[in-house]
Parts: C-alpha cells; sequence; structure tokens
C-alpha cells in the first residue's frame, strides 16, 4: 500500500472538516461533510488494491489470479448506502432551516447557547 | 446455534415495516401503539431469554450457518455475553417506557414514529450483541440514522432542526472516525471479526497504526458518549428531542458509545494496549467531563438542556470507570449504567409530564406551577437524590464499587470528583425540582442568563390537563421501581462481575468465537459492601448545594460579591464555548481529536 492514498485520504477528510468548521451556508455544509466521507471510501478502496489485480469476479478467472479485496468494496458500497441516507435527511433538514429563516447561513439565526 | 440469537434485531426490523404498513388504515393511532408495544414486548421476553441462556456459556450465532474455517471467520457472527444481552434488555425496556408515555403525548401522532422507534430499537440490540466490527459500525450508523430523524420528529420549528443538524453532522464525522479504524485494522488483519482482529493484533507489538486505530475508534465512539470536547451536540439534540426519544437518548444511546469502547478495548486492543497512556487519555477525557457536565447542568433552567448536561456528567463517570481498565470497575460501571439509564429515564417522562402539563419546561416560567402534581412531584425529587447516588439506587451501589476499586489501584483522586460531580447534577435535578413542585426559594442568579425555551413546547402536546394520564404514570414509576431493584438485588453485584470478567477476558472471548471452546471463568471476589454512609454523602451534598442555589448563600455581602466577580468570568467563558454552532462545535472536535491522536501516535500508548 502506497503512501499516496494515505494522504489523499488525510487531506479530504481535513479539509472536509475545515469547510463545516467554517461555513455559512448548510448546504454547502452538507457537502463539506460528504467530502469528509469521501476520505473514508479512498481509505477502503486503497486498502484492497492489487497492483495487476482485476475486478473481484471469481468465474472466468484462473485459480490464482490476481484480485483486489471483494471485501472492503462491499464495505465502501454499505458506507454508501448509509451515507445516502444520512445526507437525504441532513438535506431535509437544511432546506427546512432555509424555508423557516429565510436564510441557510447556520450563524444567522441565534441557537439555544450556553 | 440459539435460534434466539437474531431475534431482537429481526422482530422490531421487520415489525418497523408492518408497522409502516399500518400507517394508511384508519384510526391507525391505537392500533400502531398496540402493535409496536407488543413487537418491544416480545423483544424484552427474547432479551431476558438470551440473558439466562448466556449466564453460563456466551452464546455465538453465525449468520447463514457460515461457521469459522480453520480459525478464520468467514461469516458475520452474533457473540452474547451478559453483558451485551443486560444492555439490549435495558434499551428495550427504556423502548417500551418511551411507547407508553407516547400514548397520550403527541396531539396528532406524525408518520412513521413508531416504526422509527422500532428501528432504534433494532439497532440498539444489533449493536449490543453483535461480534463483527463492521456489523457493529452499520448497527451504529442505523442507531444514529433513526435518532436524527426522531430528535427533528418536529420538524416545522427551529429548534429541533437545529438540534437535529448539529446531532447529525456531529455523530457522522465520528462515524467516519470509526470506519477510518476499521480500514485500518482490516488492513493488518484481514478480517472484521472482533475476536479475529483481536487475536491478530495481539500477535505484533503495537506500532503507530494500531495505536491510532485504537484512538481513532474509541473518539469515534465517545462522539456518541458526548466526551468533552466531543459533547457539544448533546444538549442542543436532547432538549428538542420528543421526550419518548430523549428517554432513549439519555437511558441508553450515549451508553453505547461507551460500551462500544470498553467492547473493542477488550476485544481487540487489550492485550497489546496494556494501559499506560490510553488509560491517562480516557481518564482525563472521563473526569474532565464529569466536571464540565456538572457544572454545565447546574448553569440551566431549562428542564430538559439540565437533564441533557447531567447526562453529559455522568457519561463522564462511567468512562472514568472504563478507562480504570479493571474487570472490578466494570462490573461497577455495568450496575452505575443501568441505575443511571433508568433514573434518568424516569427524569426525562417526568420532564415530559411537566410539558403535557404547562406547555413550558422553564424552571423560573413554572415556578411552584406544579404543586398540584404531588406524586410527580415527589417522585422527582426523589429521583434528583437518587440521580446524586442516594443508597439504596443502583447508582450507588455502582459508584460505591468503582470508587473502592479505584482506591485500591491507588487513584484516589477519582472518588473526590465523582463526589462532586454527581452531587452538582443531583443539585440542579433537586433545585429544579423544588422550584417547580414545591415553588421555594428565590430566582438565582447562576441559571438565570441560561436560555429559557425553545419555540417548539407549546405545540408538542394536546389540551390543558387536569390529570396525568395512567399510561405516562405508570413508566414514570415502572423506572423508578427498577431503579430500586437494581441496588436492592443481592445477587447483582455479583453477576455483574462476572459479566464484566467475561467482558474482560480476551484470550476466553478468542477461543470461544473461533474455536468453539468455552473455559469457565472465576471472577474477581466480590469487594466488601460500602457504607451506606458513603451514598449518603452525594445526597447530602446535592441538598446543601440546592438549598444554597434556592436561598442564597448564608454569607456578608461583601464576601458574595468577591465570589460573584470570581465566578463570573469561568461561568460567562464556560457559556461561549457552548455556542450552538455547529462550526465551532466542529473546530472543537478537531481540536480533541487531534490532542488524541497525535499523543497516541507518538507515544504508541505504551
Amino acid at each position: 500500500m502506497s503512501l499516496l492514498p494515505i494522504l489523499v485520504t488525510v487531506w479530504l477528510f481535513l479539509v472536509g472538516l475545515y469547510g463545516i468548521a467554517t461555513s455559512r451556508n448548510t448546504i454547502h455544509l452538507v457537502s463539506c461533510l460528504f467530502v469528509t466521507q469521501a476520505s473514508t471510501y479512498v481509505f477502503l478502496l486503497s486498502i484492497g488494491f492489487r497492483t495487476g489485480g482485476t475486478a473481484p469476479i471469481l468465474g472466468k478467472l484462473p485459480p490464482g489470479a490476481p484480485l483486489v479485496d471483494p471485501v472492503v468494496q462491499s464495505l465502501a458500497l454499505t458506507d454508501i448506502v448509509v451515507g445516502a441516507t444520512v445526507s437525504a435527511l441532513i438535506l431535509v433538514f437544511a432546506l427546512q432551516a432555509h424555508k423557516k429563516h429565510g436564510t441557510s447561513d447556520p450563524r444567522s439565526a441565534p441557537p439555544m447557547r450556553g | 446455534m440459539d435460534p434466539f440469537a437474531p431475534l431482537p434485531v429481526l422482530l422490531p426490523l421487520i415489525g418497523a415495516a408492518l408497522v409502516a404498513l399500518l400507517e394508511k388504515f384508519h384510526q391507525r393511532h391505537r392500533r400502531l401503539d398496540l402493535a409496536t408495544v407488543a413487537i418491544t414486548l416480545a423483544v424484552i421476553a427474547c432479551d431476558l431469554e438470551l440473558l439466562l441462556r448466556c449466564s453460563s456459556a456466551t452464546l455465538v450465532y453465525w449468520f447463514g450457518d457460515w461457521h469459522p474455517v480453520g480459525g478464520f471467520a468467514l461469516g458475520i457472527a452474533f457473540a452474547i455475553d451478559p453483558a451485551g444481552a443486560a444492555l439490549a434488555l435495558l434499551a428495550a425496556v427504556l423502548t417500551l417506557c418511551g411507547l407508553m408515555f407516547s400514548w397520550h403525548y403527541f396531539k396528532a401522532i406524525g408518520t412513521f414514529y413508531h416504526s422509527l422507534m422500532l428501528l432504534f430499537l433494532a439497532s440498539m440490540g444489533g449493536f449490543c450483541l453483535t461480534g463483527d466490527l463492521f456489523n457493529m459500525f452499520v448497527f451504529f450508523e442505523l442507531m444514529g440514522v433513526a435518532a436524527y430523524a426522531l430528535t427533528g420528529y418536529r420538524i416545522e420549528d427551529t429548534g429541533p432542526l437545529e438540534g437535529g443538524l448539529n446531532f447529525s453532522v456531529m455523530n457522522s464525522i465520528g462515524a467516519f472516525m470509526v470506519l477510518l479504524g476499521i480500514g485500518i485494522l482490516y488492513s493488518r488483519t484481514g478480517g472484521l471479526n472482533l475476536a479475529w482482529v483481536g487475536a491478530r493484533v495481539a500477535e505484533r507489538p503495537v506500532d503507530a497504526a494500531v495505536a491510532c486505530a485504537f484512538m481513532l475508534l474509541a473518539i469515534g465512539f465517545l462522539v456518541k458518549a458526548a466526551v468533552v470536547p466531543f459533547h457539544f451536540w448533546l444538549p442542543d439534540a436532547h432538549a428538542v428531542a420528543p421526550t419518548p426519544a430523549s428517554v432513549l437518548f439519555s437511558g441508553i444511546m450515549v451508553e453505547l458509545g461507551l460500551y462500544a469502547v470498553a467492547r473493542i478495548y477488550w476485544t481487540i486492543f487489550s492485550g497489546s494496549i496494556p494501559g499506560g497512556t490510553a488509560q491517562t487519555l480516557l481518564l482525563a477525557a472521563g473526569l474532565t467531563t464529569a466536571l464540565v457536565g456538572g457544572i454545565m447542568a447546574f448553569l440551566q433552567r431549562h428542564l430538559k438542556r439540565l437533564l441533557a448536561y447531567s447526562t453529559v456528567s455522568h457519561s463522564g463517570l462511567m468512562l472514568s470507570a472504563i478507562a480504570l481498565f479493571d474487570p472490578v470497575s466494570l462490573g461497577g460501571c455495568l450496575i452505575y449504567l443501568a441505575g443511571h439509564g433508568l433514573i434518568k429515564g424516569g427524569l426525562f417522562i417526568s420532564s415530559g409530564i411537566i410539558l403535557y402539563h404547562f406547555h413550558s419546561v422553564d424552571e423560573e416560567t413554572l415556578r411552584g406551577a406544579g404543586t398540584r402534581l404531588k406524586l410527580v412531584g415527589a417522585v422527582f425529587c426523589l429521583q434528583a437524590l437518587a440521580l446524586a447516588g442516594l443508597p439504596p439506587f443502583g447508582t450507588f451501589a455502582g459508584k460505591a464499587m468503582i470508587e473502592a476499586r479505584a482506591a485500591e489501584l491507588g487513584l484516589h483522586f477519582i472518588a473526590p470528583i465523582f463526589l462532586v460531580a454527581s452531587s452538582l447534577t443531583g443539585a440542579a435535578v433537586l433545585r429544579s425540582g423544588l422550584t417547580v413542585f414545591y415553588g421555594i426559594g428565590t430566582p438565582n442568579c447562576l441559571s438565570a442568563p441560561a436560555p429559557a425555551k425553545g419555540d417548539h413546547e407549546s405545540r408538542e402536546t394536546s389540551g390543558k390537563e387536569h390529570r396525568t394520564p395512567l399510561m405516562m404514570l405508570l413508566p414514570l414509576l415502572l423506572l423508578v421501581l427498577l431503579a430500586l431493584a437494581v441496588g436492592l438485588l443481592p445477587s447483582l453485584p455479583e453477576k455483574s462481575l462476572q459479566a464484566a470478567a467475561r467482558v474482560c477476558d480476551q484470550r476466553g472471548y478468542q477461543a470461544l468465537v473461533l474455536d468453539g471452546k468455552f473455559a469457565l471463568l472465576v471472577p474477581a471476589p466480590l469487594p466488601k459492601r460500602a457504607d451506606l454512609i458513603k451514598g449518603v454523602l452525594p445526597a447530602g451534598l446535592a441538598v446543601v448545594l440546592a438549598a444554597a442555589a434556592l436561598f442564597g448563600l448564608p454569607l456578608p455581602d461583601v464576601l458574595l460579591r468577591r465570589l460573584k466577580s470570581l465566578l463570573r468570568p469561568v461561568l460567562w467563558t464556560l457559556r461561549r464555548i457552548h455556542s450552538g454552532y455547529i462550526g465551532d462545535y466542529v473546530t472543537w472536535f478537531v481540536i480533541g481529536a487531534a490532542v488524541m491522536v497525535l499523543v497516541a501516535a507518538t507515544s504508541r500508548l505504551l
């Protein structure tokens, strides 16, 4: 496993968090959350990568042929499904907040604080 | 293969889908209630049965009959031991109480409320029972999704929207951390079964990658457990969620985050990370959380927000118990968890009853309003003292075990911090109880500037009622009685020590899951019974603190002014930190996580 995917993972994770921390628009904030999540996809797929490996469909392959790891691919798939559910839900929150306040700035409405 | 094993997940999962179909019928309200309660009762029965069956040997259930081949776990397993089964049972009992409470609660029951509650129950059950790392993640996320939806249930209001948004964003980030940690472990071990991963990790000395994996997993789960500095979402979410959901959030969901930390530590890392830095980090986080939560709870006047902060405090207390990395204190922690969950559930139900009658949960607005609710008032104040650890409630028994063990280990600073934290939370709840139900005292300067109300409270319940419906009182009394039973059952300390010893027995767990071999385990000897005096102390201190808040301190004016000017900047800073903005929360999260991961990676947790 090379260093590049790890660096990309860390970069995506941090840049996504930076986006959320500084966001002035709820939709933008949710998008930044997806960027953070993308780091997990990159990481999972890079774990299963084998140089010269093909897709793990065993029917036509000779025994012993190099394959990429199918387990992490299914993990990533599950992750994407979960992510889609969560993001749909958060986007509904964001849209509803926009309807309510007429603005998407998460810092515009004074929340319950303290 | 035990046919009961998957039922605590399957029943509510299928039930959630079927109940969603019922939504189409006329007069669906009662049918939905009945169907959901019936399913929850069935789950309770299954959990009880599992708890009995696993008391002699941990049950391992391989889905689709994919048994391990040559010691390698091919399939996905449920590994059910008494600790997991007991937590699943607690989740089911709290769900039942929440559902009973909601019988009269909503003006017009909204769509899919029952399905969401059942989904929540299914995911909590699966999370407790599973023996697979990725399975754990999936249930963690499912639990999250159901909880976000329940938090934002009354989506037309502002409070639930913000609470839901903060909750979902913070917990999603936590889940990503968990997934990254799982990825590292998979790349090292080639498997996802907890026992398999543990066996492979133990083969080699710890390096930075494994240390990072532990910290990533721990931080991810600690976000759910609302540990400082990852706790900010909790008061926002708990204060605005519907009462039945709050009961579940505070009573069991937060604690499941702690359970996950304990579970992954003992199944995977305990062989290679023997404590040291990890212990210091978690203990520091836990004790800080206990104090910050206690102080913030004392500064609140919004009743549900106050209870939410007290959950933060108690979660820190339990994390400290786990961070001793010791079977006896874990046993105490299990009792404490049950006692606290039942008491906190009861307190949230009481606050729901207040909301039902008076359309507000602000302490000052309601001063003396609840005098006619005699029974609820008395139970509320009793619960406040139980929260501080009044014997013979479960909180006392658990805390006494933890403190005794900490003293044996030479950690003498733990008991005083526990004392301060639990008496602060108890005092805060007691103060609000005395104010609302008895109209005692005058407004205090500490909680006056706190947020008083969201905009949602008036619309949550139906018109003004003079009697509290029986279906609201019933779960309240049930919870108090159960909390008493947890403290009074003479066999419980021994049982919980056995359960904790089973959780901590890494080799036994591996042998059982991977090879099917079971070896009987001798649990640690029962610590001697704690003096009741120790339990009266925090409760007494809580009474004193509550009285001081209600009547003012009997000090000369000069000293009082001094004290105020000393406290003001501290409290102002604390309030400012809890700003309510998601961006600030994420910044705190990054700082906390960075410190923990860096310390872990550089010291390699040795």
